[in-house]
């Protein structure tokens, strides 16, 4: 990162590592809930990639922006508002549907997302993107194969699954809006525009929902937006709550 | 060492942390197999030849039922220990723990993975069992009946419960049902490493604020009992006929009573307290050079029987959460049979097709 732009970037890397822990802590939560051991097994270690991958991003902002901050000072003592991931990783968990339909959008997302940033002008952005895209291949795998058997299995899973992707529409658009940060690391070669991310990652689905005989679902009225900017639904302000409060009650101590 | 602060809680030469470290596993696993040697349509002298038992082995219908309990007991013991520890999953204080207990909570679901494998070997399926634990006629341990009440509680099950499991696994390692036996070795060694990182992360407490300090004393204070009960009633002495002991150890399933391996606890665990700098909470805990062991104190039976009969804080919030996980994961189920079934139709059109043309 050069001086001018390190901030524009920080935040772009930012929005990067944040999508990735709000979701680890996400999946994280499915811990004993799964429908199968091999299930819990599974979510665990999608968990682990993507916490992996957050806290590679912090440190190397952290490091890298002039301010100094640990993966942990980013992780636990920004505010609600400092956070810049998507909005659709930080819904709560519902059914396993709900969650293979998100976890089908997110990794098709990220895997174009890393397989573009392993072009980046950035060295140490290129290493995480290709490590981080080997990871995103197989979350992408094990989602496709869940919603394929899900949209094709019973009556029951069939329903659930058009339901599960109705419920995810809402929040796709704004996986694939460039905003300043995204336009300004593009720009500089360091990141890629989600909006050139898009097509790429519709068509991974479109194929997926094919084989899961499911339709796409109607475009829905509202879509969320303004993650980016740090302005995010109601059940952020919890998932912070929950996440920092131990740290925070402890100001200054390790652990 | 105590009061030292310059010892790394990760330094080998400090001395094992825990029954796994010493080698006893490397050596379970180092077993030499001479069932060529014996006629394994005799069970007793395959016992007798501490040779491992093999599931289309002939065996007694007893020792095939005590394997299944056992089993089944220890791998609902997992998959219920997943949930005092999952309790923190969303609540850990750096990314660091927070991926190490998530990785912890996830070898636990291998464990109890590996464990109901063994025991459909002995010609039970998964399903059955977890319907026996559904409905009360298996039981897992007691211990996670206790709640996790702070982030320390994490530490101190992983130095204390982990480190009385690996106890007792130890010599299941050398277990003469070879499936047991084998899972056994595998699951050994990723609870050592479970158990060095709660060891690692009361020892940080301590090291850190007042408060953590205090929080790690608290969580020792809870759970250094429950740890000692672990190992079951006392099976020595006046108390040795009742119980399952004896025939155990005759068919070599178990190894050590409970008291023995109790005290071999207490004897590795004690210094290890006082490297952390944490006080166990036991003023009758003395050194007894005589015995050349730890002499300590009663262990509340009544508590413990309490608890396993069901009047324990979780016992009910567990056995809810589970039955309850599992009737929602069961459209999950039920889809992937029916997709699998459909699949498998459609392939074997496919190749009636094929083998028509």
């Amino acid at each position: 990162m050069t001086d001018t732009t390190t901030a524009i970037q920080a935040a772009y890397l930012l929005g990067l590592g944040d999508d990735a822990l709000i979701y680890s802590h996400r999946l994280g939560s499915w811990l004993t809930w799964a429908p199968l051991l091999e299930e819990d097994m599974a979510l665990a270690n999608i968990s682990l990639d993507l916490i992996g991958q957050a806290r590679a991003i912090y440190t190397y902002v952290g490091a890298n922006d002039g301010t100094g901050r640990s993966e942990d000072d980013i992780a636990y003592w920004r505010d609600e508002r400092e956070f810049r991931n998507v909005h659709l990783v930080e819904q709560p968990r519902g059914d396993f549907g709900q969650e293979m339909a998100r976890m089908l959008w997110f990794s098709a997302y990220q895997r174009e997302l890393y397989a573009g940033l392993a072009g980046s002008r950035d060295a140490q952005v290129r290493a995480i993107a290709a490590k981080a895209v080997k990871e995103v291949r197989y979350h992408l795998d094990h989602a496709s194969q869940w919603v394929v058997r899900l949209g094709d299995g019973t009556p029951e899973s069939r329903d659930r699954m058009v339901a599960a992707f109705s419920w995810v529409a809402p929040y796709i658009a704004e996986l694939f809006e460039d905003d300043a940060a995204s336009v300004a690391a593009a720009e500089a070669g360091v990141g890629v525009l989600p909006s050139s991310l898009r097509a790429a990652a519709e068509a991974t689905v479109a194929a997926v929902l094919a084989e899961a005989t499911l339709e796409p679902p109607a475009v829905s009225r509202w879509h969320a937006r303004g993650g980016r900017d740090g302005v995010h639904s109601e059940p952020m302000g919890y998932l912070i709550a929950e996440m920092q409060h131990l740290p925070r009650s402890h100001p200054g101590a390790a652990w | 060492m105590y009061g030292n602060d310059f010892v790394d809680p990760n330094d080998p030469g400090a001395g094992p942390l825990n029954a796994a470290d010493g080698g006893a596993v490397e050596a379970a696993a180092a077993h030499v197999d001479r069932r060529s040697e014996i006629d394994l349509s005799d069970f007793d002298a395959i016992i007798a030849a501490d040779q491992r038992v093999e599931p289309r082995d002939v065996m007694p219908e007893e020792y095939r039922q005590t394997l299944i309990r056992q089993i089944a007991q220890h791998a609902h013991s997992e998959i219920i220990g997943m949930q005092p520890e999952g309790n923190w999953i969303t609540r850990a204080p750096s990314l660091r723990r927070k991926a190490i207990l998530i990785a912890k909570v996830q070898d636990e679901a291998g464990h109890g993975l590996y464990l109901y494998s063994a025991a459909e070997t002995l010609g039970i399926d998964r399903a059955e069992l977890l319907d026996r634990l559904h409905n009360g006629k298996q039981k897992y341990s007691s211990i996670f009946n206790y709640p996790t009440l702070t982030w320390a509680d994490i530490g101190a099950i992983g130095w204390l419960v982990d480190g009385a499991a690996i106890m007792n696994q130890v010599p299941l390692c050398r277990c003469s049902y070879g499936p047991y036996a084998r899972a056994m070795i595998r699951t050994c060694k990723e609870e050592s490493f479970h158990q060095r990182q709660g060891f690692e992360l009361l020892w940080d407490l301590v090291r850190g604020t007042e408060a953590q300090k205090a929080m790690a004393q608290d969580a020792v204070n809870r759970w250094w009992w429950p740890a000692l009960a672990m190992f079951g009633p006392r099976d020595t002495g006046e108390h040795a006929t009742g119980g399952h002991t004896a025939q155990s150890m005759a068919w070599g399933i178990k190894r050590f009573s409970n008291d023995d391996l109790r005290q071999r606890f207490v004897d590795m665990t004690v210094p290890q307290a006082e490297r952390i700098g944490i006080t166990i909470p036991d003023p009758k805990l003395a050194w007894n050079a005589e015995r050349g062991h730890y002499d300590f104190g009663d262990i509340d039976w009544d508590e413990f029987w309490r608890v396993l009969k069901g009047d324990g804080a979780c016992n009910a919030q567990r056995m809810a959460r589970r039955v309850t996980s599992h009737e929602q994961g069961a459209w999950v189920r039920d889809a992937a049979a029916a997709y699998a079934a459909k699949q498998a139709a459609r392939q074997q059109a496919a190749a009636g097709e094929g083998s028509a043309a």
